[in-house]
Order: structure tokens, then C-alpha cells, then sequence
């Protein structure tokens, strides 16, 4: 196998590809990080809804 | 038979889709360690452009998907303006994020191999050019669905978009054969087969497949979201186990 510096300095393409790859998976990262919070957001606002509606009924 | 009515119903669906996108997680998980270690480990390096070439194997993915989400948001779209089915336009909601990111990637990755192969980050090329009118289509049916407050008029106003945008999908992919451009044409083509080698073809076929099940995963998590936030004031949703009394 190459050494790891020569991996890294992908045939002098380095800027190229790691810029590509990098950005990509940054993307890919970011993106189910989001829909997460998203999800976590509408449950809370959901449960305080519900929270309110039951006090008033009460 | 099966009655497909029922998965129409955001009810049915919220529960179903949860469990395919854990299953898609996984095999998103699953297909991208072993897409990116055949992307740089067992792919040989090209003749011709080095190390260089290997972006291809997230760009041609990345560029297939953006135009595929397209394809399938407007069909869900088409089917909530036809049918008036609210689960279809919130499908349609849903994959938009996700259409927007891949045809960024596409274009980003493009630029990031043109600057070393072309020498130019980027040029008003027909492929090229019809693919930036992709991503302002995402971004202008996000804005669009998000500057109207009534949802069934968000959802028809988007829908009509994404309709009349579908002419830019057949204009992406041909673009290479109807114009001289500067972009190759298509390396696998339904009709000359592949003028790929085998494992650089099964490489990005394997990364391609990991995108498809990354962006099923996202988009039905994300609907899942939606319905909640469309449906609150549903029974069924202040039953869910999810939400804490």
C-alpha cells in the first residue's frame, strides 16, 4: 500500500478531491443533523399544545 | 387486495415511514463505507487523470440524483394537485431540501474537476447551465411553499412550478448530444452500455445506491416531521408515544 502522505496528496489532485469529498460529507453531516432538530422541535411544541389544552380544560 | 388508500392517510404512513428509514439508514451506512473505500482503494487510477478522476464517483451520483428527486417531487406533486391528497404534496415538501443538496454537490464537485481538468471553475455550458436552473427550481419551490402561509395554496403553487420545471430534466440530460458542450457526454448510457471500466463502474454504481438510500432515509424523516406539524391538532398525533404529557 502508498504511503498515508501520498493517499492524502492524491496525485497532486489533493485540493480537487478532498474539496469535492469534503464538502460532500460536511453536507451530508449537516442535513440529518437538521431534520433531527426539526423533529425534536414539533415534538416539543406539540407537547406544550397538548399541555396547554389539558390546563384549560382542567 | 391491498388497500393502497390506506397508506394515503398520514396516520397509516407516519408510523411506515419511520421504519423505512431506519431500514434505508442502514443500508445508506452500509453502502457508503464500502462505496468510499472501493472509491479510493480499489478503483485504480485513471490513464489519463490521475487521482483527479475520483470525484466522479460522488459527482455522477450527486448529478443522477438531483435529477431524479426532481422527477419524483413533481410526480408526487402532480398526484396532490390532481388527486387533492395532502400526503403526496407533503412528499413533495420533504425531497426538496434534499434535491437542493445533491444538485449542489453536483455542481460543486463538477467545479472542483473542471478548475484541474478544464482549467476553469466554471463556464456557461448547456449541462452546466441547466443544472444551476435545477437548483434555483429547489430553491425557488422552498421559497415559494414557505412565502405562502395557506398550505393547500402553497401546495398547488408549488406543484404548478415543479410541473412546468420538469422540461428542464430532459434538457439536463441531453443537453451533452443537442449542444457542443464542454461537459463529456454520458459514460453509461442505457443503450451503448458502459465505456467505464468494470470496477470504476461498479463503484459508482454501489455510491449511487448509497445515495438513493441516504436521500429515501432524509426525505421520510423529514416527512414525518411535516405530517406532524400539518397534523397537530389530530388525535392520533397527541397519542403517539413520542410526545411526553
Amino acid at each position: 500500500m502508498k504511503s498515508v502522505s501520498e493517499f492524502f496528496s492524491m496525485g497532486g489532485y489533493a485540493l480537487y478531491v478532498w474539496g469535492s469529498f469534503g464538502v460532500t460529507a460536511l453536507l451530508m453531516i449537516i442535513e440529518p443533523i437538521l431534520v433531527h432538530q426539526r423533529r425534536k422541535a414539533v415534538l416539543q411544541r406539540i407537547s406544550r399544545l397538548i399541555r396547554i389544552k389539558s390546563e384549560q380544560n382542567s | 387486495m391491498v388497500n393502497i388508500y390506506k397508506f394515503a392517510s398520514p396516520a397509516t404512513f407516519y408510523p411506515v415511514a419511520g421504519k423505512i428509514a431506519r431500514v434505508s439508514t442502514w443500508i445508506a451506512v452500509l453502502l457508503l463505507a464500502v462505496g468510499l473505500y472501493m472509491s479510493f482503494f480499489v478503483a485504480p487510477t485513471d490513464y489519463k487523470q490521475g487521482e483527479g478522476y475520483r470525484i466522479i464517483f460522488i459527482h455522477v451520483p450527486a448529478a443522477w440524483m438531483s435529477m431524479f428527486i426532481y422527477v419524483v417531487m413533481a410526480f408526487w406533486a402532480g398526484v396532490g394537485l390532481v388527486f387533492n391528497t395532502r400526503l403526496s404534496s407533503m412528499m413533495a415538501q420533504a425531497l426538496a431540501p434534499t434535491g437542493a443538496i445533491m444538485t449542489f454537490i453536483a455542481l460543486w464537485t463538477g467545479a472542483f474537476w473542471g478548475k484541474p481538468m478544464w482549467g476553469a471553475w466554471w463556464v456557461w455550458d448547456a449541462r452546466l447551465t441547466s443544472e444551476l436552473i435545477l437548483f434555483f427550481l429547489y430553491i425557488g419551490f422552498i421559497a415559494l411553499q414557505g412565502a405562502i402561509d395557506d398550505t393547500r395554496r402553497a401546495d398547488r403553487a408549488g406543484a404548478v412550478l415543479l410541473l412546468v420545471g420538469v422540461v428542464n430534466i430532459p434538457i439536463i440530460y441531453f443537453s451533452v448530444k443537442w449542444w457542443n458542450t464542454l461537459h463529456q457526454g454520458a459514460s453509461v448510457s442505457i443503450k451503448n452500455g458502459s465505456a467505464m471500466s468494470t470496477i470504476m463502474l461498479q463503484t459508482m454504481l454501489i455510491m449511487t445506491f448509497a445515495f438513493w438510500a441516504y436521500s429515501i432515509a432524509v426525505a421520510l424523516y423529514r416527512v414525518r416531521s411535516i405530517i406532524l406539524e400539518r397534523e397537530k391538532d389530530a388525535r392520533w398525533v397527541s397519542e403517539l408515544p413520542e410526545i411526553r404529557r
